[in-house]
C-alpha cells in the first residue's frame, strides 16, 4: 500500500479448464496467495488479464466484484472465517441471502449443503461449539451454497490435523468428482498430491506445472 | 427495510454488549431528555406570565391627557386640557385601522370616603364610565344578566354592572343582586349586572370591585359635559396598535390644539410593544433550551459514533468475509447505518417517554399544591417532539455516516487479513 511498489507476481500464465482440480504450491513469499486473491477479486493485478467464463475481470467496482463473487466464487479459507455469532445454517445461507433468495428456500438449501458435508444435526450450532474439521466442513458448504463456477481454497487443511486434513480433502475430492472446478493452495506435498494438476510458484513464477496422478484420500479416512 | 434478517442482525450486534449499548444509548436520551425539559420548563414560566394577558386584548393602546409643554397658536405652555369626545369620531375616521375606540371617564372617592351605599352596607370603589366594547379589552366577562349595551348608552340609563366582589361585599350570598339600586356619590344606579375576571389567579381582587356605567350617563351624572377622560385604542387583527400610535396621536393633537412637537402633552402606553417585549423574551428562552438541549444532543450523537467506529472496527474481518461471500458494500453501508439510527432512535423514544412522564408529575404536582406564581402548566407541544424526533433520525444517520464509510473503505483482503 506504500508508495513503493513491490512485484510479487512475475509474470504468470495459465489457464484452467471446468472440472479442473488444481494444487498451487510454493514456500511462503511464492505469490501463492497474492495469485488466488486475484482470481478471488479480492486483489486486482496492476497489469494483465484475467477471464472468467469468458468474463474479462477488469476495473471492477466494488459493487460489481461483490456481485462476480457472489456468482462466480466460493471461498474457503484456512482459519474458516465463520460468522461467529451466525449459527452453521445461517453461515451456509450467507451467500443466498446476497442472491436475494427467499427466506425458506435459503433455509432449505443451506440444510441440504449441510447434508451433503455431513453436518446436518449441527445445522443450529455455533461455530464455536463445532470442532476446526466441522468448521472447515461448514466452511466449504458456505462456499458451495451459492453454486460458484470456481472454489478457492486458501491453505484449507492448513489449521488442521493430518486426519482431519483428509477429511477435508476426502470431501473436496468427491465435490470435484461433482464436475466442480477448484483451485487449493498449499504448501503441504501430501494434500498437492491429492489434486489432479500441480502449479509450483517460486519468486513470482510458475516453475512447474504438471498433471499428477490423484491420490485418493478417501483411502486414508476410515 | 422491513427484512427480518436484518433486524434479527441489528438485534444481534446491539444486544452482544448490553453494558455498552445501554451507556452509549444514555448519551442520547439524556440529551433530549434536557432539551424537553428546558422547553417544558420555559413553556411553563411563559404560560404563568400570560396567564397575566390572558382575555386582555393585547393590540391595544391607552392615551390620556397631560399638560402642554409648548406654547401652540397662541395657548400657553403648561395648559391641562381633555379629549373631547368628537375626537373619538375624529380618530374613527382618520385611522379606519383600529377595531375598538372606548372613550373612558372614571370617578374614584376622595380616600377612604365610600362612595357607594346600599342599604345598611357601603364601600368605597372605582366606578367607570364606558362604551359597551369595553368588555372586549378587558379580560372579564359576564356572570350574571348582562353589561351596559347601545341603548343605555343612547338613553342614558342610569345603570351599573358590578364586580363580583362587591357584590361580596354588599350583598348577603343568597341575595338578588339585579334590579337591586346602588347609591354612587348620591345617584341612584340600578345594577343589571355582575361581571367576574377571566384570570382566577389571586392577587387581582380588586380588578373584581369596580363599577361600570353607561358613559353618556355617567357623564351627565357626574358632570364630565363631552369631556374624556382617556381612551383604550384596539387596532383591527392583523394590523400592530405599535405602527398607529403616532397616526393617532398626531390626530388628536391637531384636534386639541397641541404644538406637533410637544411630546409631553399627551401620554399613552402600547400594551402591545409590552407584550411583544415577554414574546420576544420567551422566543430567546426557547432557543437558548434549544441550543444547550441539541448540544448536550449532541454529545450523545458523538457517542453513538464512536461507539459505532469500535463496532466497525471489532466487526472489520466480519465484514470482510461478508464481502468475499458476495455482500454488496452498500447493503453493509445501510446494516451499520440502520444500527446506527435504531439506537439512536430507540434512546431518543425513551429521552421523550421519560420527559413527558416528568412533566406530567409535574403538573400534578402543581395541581395538588395550587397555582404557583409565574409557573403553570409546563408542556411541550407535539411539534417539538416531532423536530426532536426528525433531529434523532438525521443525527443517527451522520453519527452512522462516518462508520459506515469506514466499513467499506477497508478492501476485503486487508479486512480478511484482520486477525
Amino acid at each position: 500500500m506504500g508508495s513503493n511498489s513491490l512485484h510479487v507476481l512475475k509474470g504468470i500464465n495459465f489457464s484452467c479448464e471446468s472440472g479442473e482440480l488444481v494444487a498451487i504450491m510454493g514456500s511462503s513469499g511464492s505469490g501463492k496467495s497474492t495469485l488466488l486473491n486475484i482470481l478471488g477479486m479480492l486483489d486486482e493485478a496492476d497489469s494483465g488479464e484475467y477471464t472468467l467464463d469468458s468474463v474479462p475481470i477488469k476495473n471492477l467496482t466494488e459493487t460489481k466484484a461483490a456481485q462476480y463473487r457472489n456468482k462466480f466464487l466460493g471461498f474457503v479459507f484456512q482459519s474458516f472465517n465463520l460468522i461467529n455469532y451466525k449459527s452453521a445454517m445461517e453461515n451456509v445461507a450467507l451467500p443466498l441471502y446476497y442472491q436475494r433468495v427467499p427466506r425458506k428456500e435459503r433455509q432449505e438449501k443451506a440444510i441440504e449443503y449441510l447434508d451433503r458435508v455431513g453436518l446436518k444435526e449441527w445445522a443450529t450450532h455455533l461455530p464455536s461449539e463445532l470442532s476446526g474439521g466441522q468448521k472447515q466442513r461448514v466452511a466449504i458448504a458456505r462456499a458451495m451454497a451459492a453454486e460458484p463456477k470456481v472454489l478457492l481454497a486458501d491453505e484449507p487443511t492448513g489449521a488442521l490435523d493430518s486426519k482431519t486434513s483428509y477429511e477435508v480433502m476426502d470431501l473436496i475430492q468427491k465435490i470435484n468428482d461433482e464436475g466442480n472446478t477448484i483451485l487449493v493452495v498449499t504448501h503441504e506435498p501430501d494434500i498437492a498430491e491429492m489434486c489432479k494438476r500441480v502449479i509450483h510458484l517460486k519468486d513470482g513464477v510458475i516453475v512447474e506445472d504438471k498433471k499428477v496422478e490423484q491420490v485418493r484420500a478417501a483411502q486414508y479416512v476410515q | 427495510m422491513f427484512n427480518r434478517d436484518r433486524w434479527k442482525e441489528i438485534l444481534e450486534v446491539l444486544t452482544s454488549n448490553w453494558f455498552r449499548t445501554l451507556l452509549t444509548a444514555f448519551g442520547v436520551f439524556w440529551g433530549i431528555l434536557i432539551l424537553i425539559i428546558l422547553l417544558s420548563a420555559g413553556k411553563g414560566l411563559e404560560n404563568g406570565i400570560k396567564q397575566d394577558f390572558n382575555g386582555v386584548a393585547t393590540n391595544t393602546m391607552f392615551m390620556w391627557t397631560q399638560s402642554t409643554t409648548m406654547a401652540y397658536q397662541g395657548l400657553p405652555e403648561g395648559r391641562s386640557f381633555n379629549f373631547k369626545l368628537e375626537d373619538v369620531d375624529l380618530i374613527r375616521q382618520k385611522v379606519p385601522e383600529l377595531k375598538i375606540i372606548s372613550p373612558r371617564n372614571s370617578l374614584r372617592s376622595a380616600s377612604g370616603v365610600d362612595n357607594v351605599i346600599y342599604g345598611t352596607e357601603s364601600g368605597s370603589y372605582r366606578i367607570f364610565g364606558d362604551y359597551p366594547e369595553i368588555i372586549m379589552q378587558n379580560p372579564m366577562y359576564v356572570a350574571k344578566g348582562r353589561f351596559i349595551n347601545h341603548n343605555d348608552i343612547k338613553e342614558k340609563r342610569k345603570v351599573v354592572v358590578i364586580g363580583d366582589g362587591i357584590r361580596k361585599d354588599l350583598y348577603e350570598d343568597d341575595e338578588e343582586v339585579l334590579g337591586t339600586y346602588l347609591k354612587i356619590s348620591g345617584v341612584n344606579f340600578m345594577v343589571v349586572g355582575t361581571y367576574k375576571e377571566k384570570t382566577s389567579n389571586g392577587g387581582n381582587q380588586d380588578s373584581e370591585r369596580q363599577i361600570y356605567a353607561p358613559f353618556t350617563s355617567f357623564s351627565q351624572a357626574f358632570n364630565r359635559a363631552d369631556n374624556v377622560g382617556w381612551m383604550a385604542l384596539t387596532a383591527k387583527d392583523g394590523k400592530s396598535i405599535s405602527t398607529l400610535t403616532d397616526k393617532i396621536i398626531s390626530t388628536v393633537k391637531q384636534s386639541r390644539k397641541v404644538h406637533p412637537d410637544d411630546e409631553r402633552a399627551i401620554g399613552f402606553f402600547d400594551l402591545f410593544k409590552q407584550y411583544n417585549r415577554v414574546e420576544t423574551l420567551f422566543s430567546a428562552m426557547r432557543w437558548i433550551a434549544i441550543i444547550v438541549g441539541t448540544l448536550v444532543l449532541i454529545s450523545g450523537v458523538i457517542g453513538i459514533s464512536n461507539i459505532m467506529l469500535i463496532v466497525v472496527k471489532e466487526r472489520t474481518k466480519e465484514i470482510g468475509i461478508r464481502r468475499a461471500l458476495g455482500e454488496n458494500p452498500w447493503s453493509i453501508k445501510k446494516q451499520i447505518l440502520m444500527e446506527s439510527i435504531f439506537l439512536t432512535i430507540i434512546s431518543g423514544m425513551m429521552g421523550i417517554i421519560i420527559g413527558s412522564l416528568f412533566i406530567y408529575g409535574i403538573n400534578t404536582l402543581l395541581d395538588s399544591v395550587g397555582p404557583v406564581d409565574m409557573f403553570m402548566n409546563p408542556s411541550v407541544g407535539i411539534g417539538v417532539v416531532t423536530l426532536a424526533l426528525v433531529i434523532l433520525i438525521v443525527s443517527g444517520l451522520l453519527a452512522g455516516f462516518i462508520p459506515a464509510q469506514s466499513a467499506i473503505k477497508v478492501r476485503p483482503i486487508d479486512a480478511l487479513r484482520t486477525e
